[in-house]
């Protein structure tokens, strides 16, 4: 385990802004929507899931917090963000050491400090005796892990975890659940998920947000109000996951929302907590 | 292997043909007739092979130089892309045999016109596939990049050159692989030496076999200019996993 002291090396660049603000956000591309009056609110230090059916605008999200898009209409504040992109996205032609520590060295830190920052995290992340590996050596998890390390490294107090376990297999994405959840026990964020696996939301997440298919809006937010660790089996785990599978329409014969909306809004804190038609 | 077998097939096959059929040595001279003529001559040939491959390899390092500056240009310029493009596709239209003369008329015999053409011919595939490897980086590396805020030159030089190298490698094998042909057609326009310069003369003079020995001499060039290449790329391109041993 690391003291509290030695991390994170590189500080939140703006610490007073740690939290996430989106008002009434519109994306488009071209005559394609994306996003479609998104209003959401993330607390510094909260984790917030975003759930939704594949082609919702959930990359979108995240990035136009990371600031890598403009909304076409709306607003967007946040804390400065590290992405994580799906498929981890480490370099082939590093070695995992180099991988984890890629943000520093964009931050112009220089080689060798910058390994020996990335080198402190290795044990707690299960990476020991990987340092000299490439990407292409290591496993799925490990991956993971290498990718996560390197989005922690970059300092920012806003986390945005694109589908961070989606390319893992069930056994492996259950030990990196547990493993993520430990990681932010240890190094709190603001830490915005995006997954399309509604368990993985409610076992990591302080709420969770569902979206509609393209455009995507907000449907319902749901607090997860269990106390941590905590597991698929617990109870409210199993009653907010039905919840929010009857909300996202998984057993609707029609793949629109139309009554689920409802059954959604009814069931949830949906209206003030960010929710907004498509009209607003 | 299989290389080695259809190499004796074809060397013996001709071999037959020539000794068995009567063919006149002037016209086609037997391998063997071809080798003897190698060890005899190989005091005229050695400076004549020294000078090609000082030709060869210059021109090749000039391209190099030329086609990583096109290729990099182009990537981070969209206005030098428009602007060089059609040039560095034009340049390629440009017959090498009708130039050579234009080209050793203003730079003269010396050195100069050869390493011009030889870079002319190999800048080419270099440029091309160097540019290609530039824009195929992984779009995700590329976002984290920026959502890092790295710089173009930090994109550049942490994603998009590594990336490319695989890429960049299989034009400069090409480029070495053509690089003699741009070195021979320039000795043909006037040399005093060099293997083209050798094939030409001993043409004149009847020595069939002389000339079949400056063709394979220039053929085994390129093999070893391949090989170089190839050897680099090994050393430097270390983190794809390759299908299987790269026979040759």
């Amino acid at each position: 385990m690391q003291s509290e002291a030695e991390v994170p090396v590189v500080g939140p660049r703006d610490t007073d802004q740690a939290g996430v603000e989106l008002e009434g956000v519109e994306k488009s591309f071209g005559a394609v929507r994306a996003l479609a009056g998104v209003t959401l609110r993330v607390a510094a230090g909260e984790t917030v899931a975003v759930v939704g059916p594949s082609g919702c605008g959930k990359s979108t999200l995240l990035e136009l917090v990371c600031g890598l898009a403009e909304p076409s209409a709306g607003r967007v504040r946040a804390g400065p963000a590290a992405l994580m992109p799906q498929r981890d996205a480490l370099l082939p032609w590093l070695s995992a050491l180099d991988n984890a520590a890629l943000a520093l060295r964009v931050a112009r830190i220089s080689r060798a400090a910058a390994r020996t920052a990335a080198h402190q995290h290795f044990a707690a992340f299960g990476l020991e005796g990987f340092e000299r590996a490439r990407p292409a050596a290591l496993s799925g998890g490990m991956r993971q892990r290498v990718a996560f390390l390197r989005t922690l490294l970059a300092g920012r107090p806003v986390l945005c975890l694109d589908e961070p376990f989606g390319a893992l297999d069930a056994l492996t994405r259950l030990q990196m659940q547990r493993w993520l959840e430990g990681a932010l026990a240890r190094e709190p964020r603001t830490v915005l998920l995006v997954t399309h696996d509604v368990e993985e939301a409610v076992l990591l997440a302080d709420r969770v947000v569902l979206l509609s298919p393209r455009p995507g809006r907000i449907v319902a937010v749901l607090d997860v109000a269990a106390p941590r660790p905590r597991a698929r089996d617990d109870r409210a785990v199993v009653e907010l996951r039905e919840r929010a599978l009857a909300v996202l329409g998984a057993d609707e014969a029609a793949p629109r929302l139309g009554g689920a909306l409802g059954a959604g809004n009814g069931s949830s804190r949906a209206a003030d907590r960010g929710f907004e038609g498509p009209g607003a | 292997m299989t290389a080695a077998l259809a190499l004796v097939a074809l060397v013996g096959g001709w071999e037959a043909l020539v000794r068995l059929g009567g063919v006149d040595p002037l016209i086609l001279p037997a391998p063997t007739e071809v080798l003897d003529a190698l060890w005899e001559d190989r005091s005229l040939l050695a400076p004549d092979l020294w000078t090609t491959t000082y030709e060869v390899v210059l021109g090749l390092a000039a391209a190099v130089a030329a086609g990583v500056g096109l290729a990099v240009a182009m990537h981070v310029s969209p206005a030098l892309r428009r602007a060089l493009r059609p040039l560095v596709i034009g340049s390629q239209a440009v017959p090498v045999p009708v130039i050579a003369p234009l080209v050793i008329l203003v730079l003269g015999f010396g050195l100069a016109p050869k390493v011009l053409l030889v870079a002319l011919v190999c800048f080419f595939p270099i440029a091309i596939n160097l540019y290609d490897g530039l824009r195929s980086a992984d779009p995700d590396a590329r976002r984290l990049l920026r959502s890092l805020q790295a710089t173009r030159w930090q994109a550049l030089r942490l994603v998009e050159a590594p990336s490319a190298l695989p890429a960049a490698f299989t034009g400069l094998k090409v480029a070495a692989a053509v690089a003699v042909i741009g070195a021979v057609f320039a000795e043909w326009a006037g040399a005093e030496s060099g293997l083209g310069h050798a094939l030409l003369t001993a043409n004149g003079q009847l020595e069939t076999a002389r000339a079949f020995a400056a063709t394979l001499l220039l053929f085994l060039l390129a093999i070893a200019l391949y090989g170089a290449c190839a050897l680099i790329e090994r050393r430097v391109v270390d983190w794809t996993p390759r299908t299987g041993p790269g026979g040759t």
